[in-house]
């Protein structure tokens, strides 16, 4: 299945929830907010998502700024 | 006490900092500690997906400090109102997060575009974010964010990352002689004179980053920046004396030896 993850369009396993992307791709939860499709996933949500082709992921975390 | 309240939170310091662009975080974390600040500024960035067990940078940042997320980037109010709300999901700020609002009109002068400013700032505000608009000195602009429930208004010295200083005082006190919240000066500053400066005109804060982070010892411009802070401050609740075109004798005139 492909999906967009912060931009890169990626070949990913079908069937992946929110919650198991994030270990498909060794991130840990607590440290990243994501958004997909435009909206915010909240973390309490992350098992009950599952993707579907063509889905726009952003994972982000904060990094120094002004 | 003199305090700063902005939007729920109760400050002794006035000076907010950045985290942006330090050699490294040992000295970001020295730097944040010696500027006094109660309240940091962080950017909301994509993961690196390929940098495995990346250095925190909320490890770095003393857990008494509060986090301001930030929208530096955004050049619209969508993305910016995006950010916000990824921002809350990141931070452990409640639901009512103070964010710091900053929507941009071209990456070469990186001011304000007041439109989609007060656009993105109407939306955080029905969401219930506690929203610190950065805007142009202008003070039409700082009113209409106001209006739109704003919880201070913080328009630019100079343009971010110039080192200007303070580059339109008048404009700056027309904000201030109008505003109603906490009025906070934000880019701009150069160095710790344009702190007290800033002060001195009434400011209930400064937001700084480049200034502290650029300077050859960051840590002592930091303490530097505090103290202007204070000083200023201090200075004008003080109450400075009218300036004057002649001078005025500050010893008697009378009894001076030698008069007929």
């Amino acid at each position: 299945m492909r999906a967009t993850v912060n931009g890169e369009t990626m070949e990913l396993p079908e069937g992946l929830t929110v919650s198991t992307l994030l270990q498909h791709l060794g991130v840990r939860a607590e440290r990243v907010a994501v958004e997909r499709n435009g909206e915010v996933v909240k973390q309490a949500r992350h098992r009950e998502q599952t993707l579907t082709p063509g889905d726009r992921l952003e994972i982000v975390t904060f990094v120094g700024g002004g | 006490m003199d305090e700063l309240v902005l939007g729920g939170h109760r400050f002794t310091s006035r000076l907010v900092v950045g985290t942006g662009k330090y050699k490294d975080f040992p000295t970001m974390q020295a730097a944040l500690q010696a500027s006094g600040a109660q309240m940091v500024t962080v950017a909301v960035r994509r993961l690196d997906l390929q940098a495995r067990g990346e250095a925190s940078l909320l490890h770095w940042i003393p857990k008494d400090m509060v986090l301001l997320p930030n929208t530096a980037g955004c050049f619209n109010a969508d993305d910016a109102v995006r950010t916000c709300r990824l921002a809350r999901e990141l931070h452990l700020g409640g639901e009512n997060p103070l964010v710091k609002l900053e929507v941009l009109s071209d990456p070469k002068t990186l001011l304000p575009d007041a439109e989609e400013t007060i656009k993105a700032a109407k939306q955080l505000v029905s969401e219930g974010f506690r929203v610190l608009p950065y805007t142009n000195d202008d003070p039409v602009a700082a009113r209409k964010l106001e209006d739109a429930g704003c919880a201070a208004v913080m328009p630019l010295g100079a343009p971010i990352g110039s080192g200007l200083g303070l580059r339109n005082p008048y404009s700056l006190q027309m904000i201030l002689d109008q505003a109603k919240v906490p009025v906070i000066v934000d880019a701009g500053v150069g160095t710790a004179s344009d702190c007290a400066l800033c002060m001195e005109l009434g400011v209930s804060g400064l937001l700084v980053n480049t200034a502290i982070s650029g300077a050859n010892d960051p840590v002592a411009m930091a303490r530097a920046m505090k103290l202007a802070t204070e000083a200023g401050r201090l200075a004008y609740l003080a109450g400075r004396i009218p300036r004057k075109l002649y001078g005025s004798a500050s010893s008697p005139l009378a009894g001076v030896i030698g008069a007929a």
